[in-house]
């Protein structure tokens, strides 16, 4: 490739996830993948009958109690990281997630511009989350905060857990367990839907820019230009 | 009117009760309020005692089903003395008086018993167009309820209706129909249910001349006894819920079998009654005992969360069929698509960028020689 010779970039290696957050990742995103297929078989059950009486058999409240165990690992490592964001490195730091400055504001439009009409990079962009990913990130903390608050709300009747307790409040707020079950049904799909963007935006950025944005998640390191410009 | 400063036993008497048939009632009264057999004797000589309160029920929107329930308790002496001899002042489908004089007596009661009645209200309340859906003898629904709301001792919502707006506040709710704890401002005891169960209703009614207080409610002012727990948590057919065991048609064996009703869109995991526990008509049944799910009709606006044998409901804006999973998974597509459109453009746009080679660093003289 002519052309790509002229530009010969060369990359300096950065450590920028630390455990905790590799570690509240993949706990993360193993917990959304076993509550999403256990919570899609609460609200959709198949009719299973392979023993001849129901006290023989008991799948579908395995399949509950796996939801409602899952759900306490999900929200106690979400707290986790959120602690995390306070001690953790700079990378972790909850500025990264909450714009509050002109600069993240234009990081934002900058992202926009060069992801979607894909128009060339002008200003540095974020070696860490950059600052859509970072804000579309507390956004989700807001959806694992709801789903938190309906799915114990939920469960608070048939358990006598302090979590449970403390959400009942939500329930008839939203008028009742019905309408809760509902939104929290639909939050489902939110995950699926974040998800699939989330893969396919990090394997673009990986392919696109080649700073190592896939495999930082599992080694912590990541790339970046020695030509980048600076921040 | 019977003269309020009797007490229960007085007014029994009169009306040729036997001393055994007041024994009888007392006893009925604590088992149905949840009381062990010594507390019997304490609910005789507070019924000998105690001034019976007067009692007025009124009528707004609503089609009579809960004064229907009411009067088919399974101790009909209980339900007998409430109606009959106890205390009914006013009631508009019960009462011998019509017309003015009926109005006459409202007004006696209230003025007369102020902070001792109890006010039964079934039915709720149309607010709109300044009320004009619901008027009775001239003055609107509202009115009245204010007026009656003012010196009572007590209110109870029976019903749906008057608890949380039953059909009528069904969206579009064209009347504007309003539960009536949010018109006035007494603590309201709600007893939901189209219609309550008949021996809740009575249940409901003797804690409070027993001990003279209101049940203990929870979060949305029903009694926690018989509104604490899910029709779920008490169904016979749960062991089919925790197998897997579902029926799938209303025609099929595993409902011949009796499997969960859950797929058939039973509400009895979000309802909170004492069905499955009390049953209907003296014991007999219960829906889900005769095959049919639940429809959760003593929840907050289960008009709208149907239809009534789907298990998730629709979604408002989307169409009467349409669930959260089948928006879901058209949004989901809708998102593929995207991505495989943007991972095509990416490739032609970023050709220059993806295609980069990184420079092999140029060879100094001394690797040269070692190479």
């Amino acid at each position: 490739m002519s052309q790509g010779k002229a530009l010969s970039p060369t990359f300096r290696r950065q450590y920028v996830w630390e455990l905790p957050v590799r570690f509240y990742h993949w706990v993360n995103g193993a917990a959304i993948l076993v509550l999403g297929v256990t919570g899609f078989l609460i609200g959709r059950p198949m009719s299973l009958a392979y023993m001849p009486e129901a006290s023989q058999q008991y799948w579908f409240g395995a399949v509950r109690f796996t939801h409602f165990m899952v759900a306490y690992i999900f929200l106690f490592n979400f707290l986790v990281r959120v602690y995390w964001g306070f001690v953790g490195n700079r990378f972790a730091a909850w500025n990264q997630f909450i714009p509050t400055n002109r600069k993240q504001f234009q990081e934002i439009i900058e992202v926009l511009r060069v992801d979607v009409l894909q128009t060339k990079l002008r200003g540095p962009i974020s070696l860490g989350h950059n600052m859509l990913a970072g804000t579309t990130y507390f956004l989700t903390f807001w959806v694992f905060l709801f789903q938190a608050l309906t799915g114990f709300g939920l469960y608070a009747p048939m358990s006598q857990g302090i979590l449970g307790k403390l959400s009942a409040w939500i329930v008839p707020l939203m008028g009742g367990d019905m309408a809760a079950r509902q939104w929290h049904h639909a939050g489902l799909w939110f995950y699926v839907v974040f998800t699939l963007i989330h893969v396919y935006l990090v394997f673009y950025h990986d392919y696109v820019e080649g700073r190592g944005t896939t495999s930082s998640m599992v080694g912590g390191w990541k790339f970046e230009r020695d030509d980048a410009p600076k921040p | 009117m019977a003269d309020s400063n009797e007490s229960i036993w007085q007014v029994m008497q009169e009306k040729g009760y036997s001393r055994r048939e007041f024994v009888q009632f007392c006893t009925f009264a604590a088992t149905a309020a949840g009381l062990s057999s010594p507390a019997a004797a304490a609910v005789v000589e507070a019924f000998e005692k105690k001034q019976r309160p007067p009692v007025i029920w009124l009528h707004f929107q609503e089609c009579t089903c809960c004064s229907e329930s009411f009067i088919r308790a399974s101790h009909p002496i209980v339900a007998d003395v409430l109606l009959d001899a106890l205390s009914l002042d006013y009631t508009e489908t019960l009462q011998a008086a019509s017309g003015h004089a009926a109005e006459k007596c409202l007004q006696d009661t209230l003025k007369t018993h102020v902070g001792k009645y109890i006010l039964l209200v079934e039915g709720s309340v149309p607010i709109g167009a300044d009320g004009v859906y619901c008027t009775i003898g001239g003055r609107t629904a509202e009115d009245i309820l204010k007026e009656a709301a003012k010196g009572a001792a007590a209110v109870i919502a029976w019903g749906n209706c008057a608890s949380y707006g039953c059909i009528q506040a069904a969206k579009p709710n064209p009347t504007n129909a309003t539960p009536i704890h949010k018109l006035i401002s007494n603590p309201v005891i709600n007893v939901p249910g189209c219609p309550p169960i008949a021996d809740v209703m009575v249940a409901v009614v003797t804690h409070i001349l027993m001990f003279g207080r209101i049940p203990e409610l929870d979060a949305q002012g029903r009694p926690k006894e018989f509104y604490g727990r899910r029709v779920h948590d008490t169904c016979y057919r749960r062991p089919y819920y925790d197998a897997g065991m579902f029926v799938e048609a209303f025609d099929d064996d595993k409902a011949r079998k009796g499997y969960c009703l859950y797929k058939m869109g039973c509400r009895g995991p979000v309802t909170y009654n004492a069905c499955s526990v009390t049953k209907w008509n003296g014991g007999t049944s219960y829906p889900i005992q005769s095959g049919h799910g639940c429809i959760g009709c003593s929840e907050n606006g289960f008009w709208d969360n149907g239809p009534f044998y789907q298990h998730l409901p629709s979604f408002p804006g989307f169409g009467i069929e349409s669930t959260a999973d089948q928006i879901g998974t058209a949004v989901g597509i809708g998102a593929a698509v995207g991505v495989a459109a943007h991972a095509i453009s990416t490739n032609l746009r970023k050709r220059q960028l993806i295609h980069e080679q990184p420079i092999e660093p140029t060879p100094t003289p001394e690797e040269g020689k070692v190479k």
